[in-house]
């Protein structure tokens, strides 16, 4: 993709998890930039790998799960070749995560400003008085009434919004050049999803941050994010700026998306389901493009030889071989 | 793909993709086999004694070695299999029965007789359970149908629990209340409803319960309660190789200890692999 | 914070009378059961006409009734009375407590031994997939539950013992030609090492040594297995996959944020491995000859000698009540959930 300013570039990357029902081939040959200070979403539905690729950056697959090809780079360094250390030095300083269910995604029985301290701790040789007033102002740079209280607080007794909350505050506390959010919001309520989404968007403008926003919701993908990658059974299937991508959707699969995703005004009656489901990734006989079994496009070249990525525009994107 | 092929498929699967499980459905098919054709096989009778040969080692004459009195040990061992089965089995079964039957009553009930039963079964696991077997066997008499009494008491808080928890799970679902409304007595319902659900975890306590049953009516034979000699059971036999072993006559007391050892590994085994089939989501 | 915990511990040791209680009652049930006549067995003058025999038993009190019988047995209670032993001749309470130092220590060392041994093993395990430690660990867990303590002792005697000479004679507490130090708490260690006498503190350690490995073995075995499953599922959870994504260095991960999460649910076990452990008592005692509260219980089981027995059932049902009780209680201080989550 070769875009020199790129923050993060994901080139070619594979991964197969190894099961006791099969090879799993999880990510086929992804690839994208992400460039500096953008808001970039992944979409797709369960299944299509969005998860997997934000896993794979921040170094926390599963033992069983096997990078068979492609590079991750970020700044200037791959870090699919880093060592255990090295990535200690990275994940949580240069690149952090949050993840959905913040509530499980924290400890338990450990209160939540602790659990702030061990992260700052971590990257930093700051003492521990002094940790613990970084985590009383991350927890003010949330958003948290009463910070003083709440850092002595477990996660059980906090809401769900309010766990996301320090989930954000535990990621952003030693500046990260990049966040991957992965399904922040999904299992809170509408409300808490926007505050939770305005607050990442906010605090990633006054950090000078870049983020990663992974989501099946569509919908919030548009509202929220810059760019979006398209992302089906392992594979990418479209990228494009937002207002691109929905004004003139060029893979099948996207437009079909466009047409699934429920607006506030369209009628279940309207909703067109996308056919068929994604296709099981243990087979042996996957066909080039993923899609092609579900696609209505579909054509004899479909099922020969690898995918090509087509430029149909300006930073616009199509793996496909007859674009809309 | 109907739900009971798919549950043999998935059977099948947990027994042979892992081969130490395999080996214990072997293993137990052995054991079962020996229950039922032991006696007829055995080389020796187990009861005639032979001073003369007493106390001799493992040799090709006697497989196992003699005891004290010259009788062949390995005749003696495999003709135990089947009592020890046999006190294990009914135990399991008693205490299989009542205690599923009291707890699914207790569970689907409620109220009163639940607390009382469930209060009088915490009094029971009050105490260290071998502890309570010894005074069961002590206050009942010292026969052999005691000891499979005792054994069974002290597992009934096993399944009672077990069969409480699942039945009061389902009891205010929907298919319960439905069957309740077209006229089905509480009875048919706990009979022919719930229970039959519970039976798959219920079944899965049996076998993990049979190698505890085991050990434990060894346990008291051990310390000379319940079997009497010249009975051959392992137990005993233990027992009564215990004083060789420090003059180093080892095998009197090692093989019946040493089938006391594969028996409650296979039935452990066999729980482990029926628990796989049952509930993956438990496997270690 | 504090209350509610408190009220936690409050509740939970309030429940624990009615429990002593029941125990207590049961305990008089079960020895009203047992069977043959002690006042014919008191009269030992043989051909004791039928008066003689009604005049011993209405010296035992057997002539009230069942609720008079159980009042009388509680009052005896209260004052420590747990009746007199036929053998010995001695109160059943005095027996016990001379006894009682003897399964104490040799139970608290097993038991020190099987948490040593045993949850490192399962802890190392569960961070060593696939290695000799995994394997040795689920072979020794599986091997010691399928063991009967009894059969294991004996292996050991053989080996440690007999082929070995690495043990001492199996014959109780102490070497028999040394003489035991001044009686102070009874555990010979402690007196021993009170009395400046090595000899006896050595030799008393290595007669422990054989039957607390024993034990100590039963005991590792679930302790290990509850451990490695323990901490497998604790590694394999949500937050530990954040914090490894945010770079918390390795040892803060297993130390603080694997292990104590992991500890938890095995401290609940402990209450269980307890309850095996004092049944494994009277067995391991009469494998070495151990001159504790089992062997004495079973000689008298033998010798139909039943207020013993009765004494012995009550104390092991109440140590295990108290022991439970403690164990709970641990839990709910270390457990911050106790009590605060709704």
């Amino acid at each position: 993709m070769g875009n020199a300013q790129a923050l993060l570039a994901i080139d070619n990357l594979s991964v197969e998890f190894r099961t006791r029902t099969g090879l799993v081939r999880a990510l086929d040959r992804v690839s994208f930039d992400v460039s500096a200070g953008e808001i970039i979403g992944v979409v797709g539905e369960s299944g299509s790998g969005k998860s997997v690729t934000a896993y794979t950056i921040a170094g926390i697959l599963d033992p069983s799960a096997h990078i068979t090809s492609g590079r991750i780079d970020f700044q200037s360094r791959d870090l699919l070749k880093l060592g255990g250390r090295a990535r200690r030095q990275i994940c949580g300083r240069q690149l952090s995560v949050i993840f959905q269910h913040p509530r499980i995604a924290l400890n338990q029985i450990r209160p939540v400003g602790l659990q702030i301290e061990d992260v700052v701790r971590a990257h930093t040789s700051l003492t521990r008085a002094e940790a613990q007033r970084r985590a009383f102002d991350m927890l003010e740079a949330v958003k948290i009434a009463d910070p003083q209280h709440c850092m002595q607080l477990y996660p059980f007794q906090l809401s769900g919004g309010m766990c996301q909350r320090i989930m954000i505050a535990m990621a952003l506390s030693c500046n990260p050049r990049l966040l991957l959010a992965d399904e922040p919001t999904t299992g809170l309520d509408v409300t808490t999803q926007a505050v939770i989404m305005d607050l990442i968007q906010e605090l990633g403008k006054k950090l000078g941050m870049t983020a990663i926003l992974i989501t099946h919701d569509l919908a919030l993908a548009a509202e929220r994010c810059d760019r979006i990658v398209v992302m089906h059974a392992g594979q990418v299937m479209e990228i494009a700026p937002t207002a691109e991508l929905f004004r003139n959707p060029m893979h099948p699969y996207t437009r079909r998306l466009g047409a699934a995703t429920p607006g506030p005004v369209s009628d279940i009656s309207e909703l067109d389901i996308v056919p068929g489901s994604v296709p099981d990734l243990r087979r042996q006989n996957l066909p080039p493009c993923r899609y092609a079994e579900r696609c209505e496009r579909r054509i004899k070249e479909c099922d020969i030889g690898p995918v090509p990525r087509v430029a149909v525009g300006r930073d616009h994107f199509v793996a496909c071989k007859r674009a809309l | 793909m109907t739900a009971s092929t798919r549950y043999t498929r998935h059977s099948f699967y947990v027994l042979t993709e892992n081969s130490l499980t395999l080996v214990s459905v072997v293993l137990f098919s052995i054991i079962l086999l020996l229950a039922i054709i032991g006696p007829t096989i055995a080389p020796y009778d187990p009861l005639t004694t032979n001073t003369a040969s007493s106390l001799m080692p493992p040799s090709a004459l006697h497989w196992f070695g003699t005891d004290q009195l010259g009788r062949d040990i390995c005749s003696r061992v495999l003709v135990a299999t089947r009592l020890d089965l046999v006190i294990a089995a009914s135990a399991v079964s008693i205490s299989f029965v009542i205690g599923s039957l009291l707890g699914a009553i207790c569970g689907y009930y409620e109220g009163f007789l639940d607390w009382l039963i469930g209060r009088g079964i915490d009094v029971m696991m009050a105490f260290p359970l071998f502890v309570l077997a010894m005074a069961l066997v002590a206050a009942l008499g010292n026969t052999v149908v005691n000891i499979v009494y005792a054994t069974a008491i002290i597992n009934i808080p096993f399944y009672f629990r077990l069969a409480r928890a699942e039945i009061n799970v389902r009891r205010h679902s929907g298919y319960v209340e439905a069957a309740r409304l077209s006229g089905n007595s509480n009875a048919r319902i706990i009979l022919t409803y719930l229970l039959p659900n519970a039976l798959p975890t219920l079944v899965v306590q049996i076998s993990i319960n049979m190698g505890w049953a085991i050990l434990n009516a060894a346990g008291l034979s051990f310390i000379g309660l319940g079997v009497r000699p010249p009975t051959a059971e392992w137990g005993i036999m233990v027992a009564q190789g215990a004083v060789l072993v420090i003059g180093g006559q080892w095998w009197v007391a090692l093989f019946p200890g040493l089938a006391l050892m594969i028996v409650v590994f296979c039935f452990n085994l066999l729980g482990d692999a029926l628990r796989d089939i049952v509930d993956p989501r438990r496997r270690t | 914070m504090k209350p509610s915990r408190g009220w936690f511990a409050a509740k939970r040791i309030v429940s624990a009378v009615p429990l002593v209680f029941g125990v207590v009652a049961a305990t008089f049930l079960l020895t009203r059961l047992l069977p043959g006549d002690p006042a014919a067995f008191f009269t030992n003058t043989p051909g004791a006409g039928a008066a003689e025999i009604a005049e011993v038993r209405h010296n035992l009190g057997l002539d009230r009734s069942l609720p008079e019988q159980f009042v009388i047995y509680l009052v005896n209670l209260a004052h420590g009375d747990l009746g007199q032993s036929l053998i010995s001749g001695q109160s059943v309470a005095a027996d016990l407590m001379e006894r009682l130092p003897a399964s104490l220590e040799l139970t608290v060392i097993a038991f020190v031994l099987a948490c040593a041994v045993g949850l490192p093993l399962g802890i190392f395990a569960a961070l060593r997939p696939g290695s000799i430690i995994d394997h040795t660990c689920r072979i020794v867990s599986t091997a010691g539950v399928s063991t009967p303590v009894f059969v294991s002792g004996l292996l050991l005697i053989y080996v440690f013992y007999y082929l070995l000479g690495w043990a001492p004679d199996p014959v109780g507490r102490l070497d028999p030609y040394l003489n035991a130090p001044p009686h102070l708490t009874g555990l010979l260690i402690v007196d021993g090492l009170l009395a400046g006498d090595l000899n006896s503190t050595l030799s008393s350690v290595k007669q422990l040594i054989l039957p607390s490995a024993t034990m100590a073995l039963f005991a590792l075995a679930p302790l290990a297995r509850m451990m490695r499953g323990s901490m497998i599922a604790v590694l394999g959870s949500e937050f530990i996959r954040t914090a490894r994504a945010l770079g918390l260095p390795r040892r803060k991960i297993i130390m603080t944020y694997a292990l104590r999460n992991a500890l938890l649910p095995v401290i609940t076990t402990l209450g269980m491995v307890f309850s095996y452990m004092l049944g494994a008592n009277v067995l391991v005692e009469k494998v070495f000859a151990w001159p504790g509260i089992g062997a004495y219980a079973l000689n008298a089981l033998i010798s139909l000698d039943y207020a013993p027995v009765q004494g012995f059932i009550l104390l092991m049902a109440c140590l295990y009540v108290v022991l439970n009780l403690m164990v709970d209680l641990i839990y709910s201080f270390i457990d911050p959930r106790v009590g605060l989550a709704e």
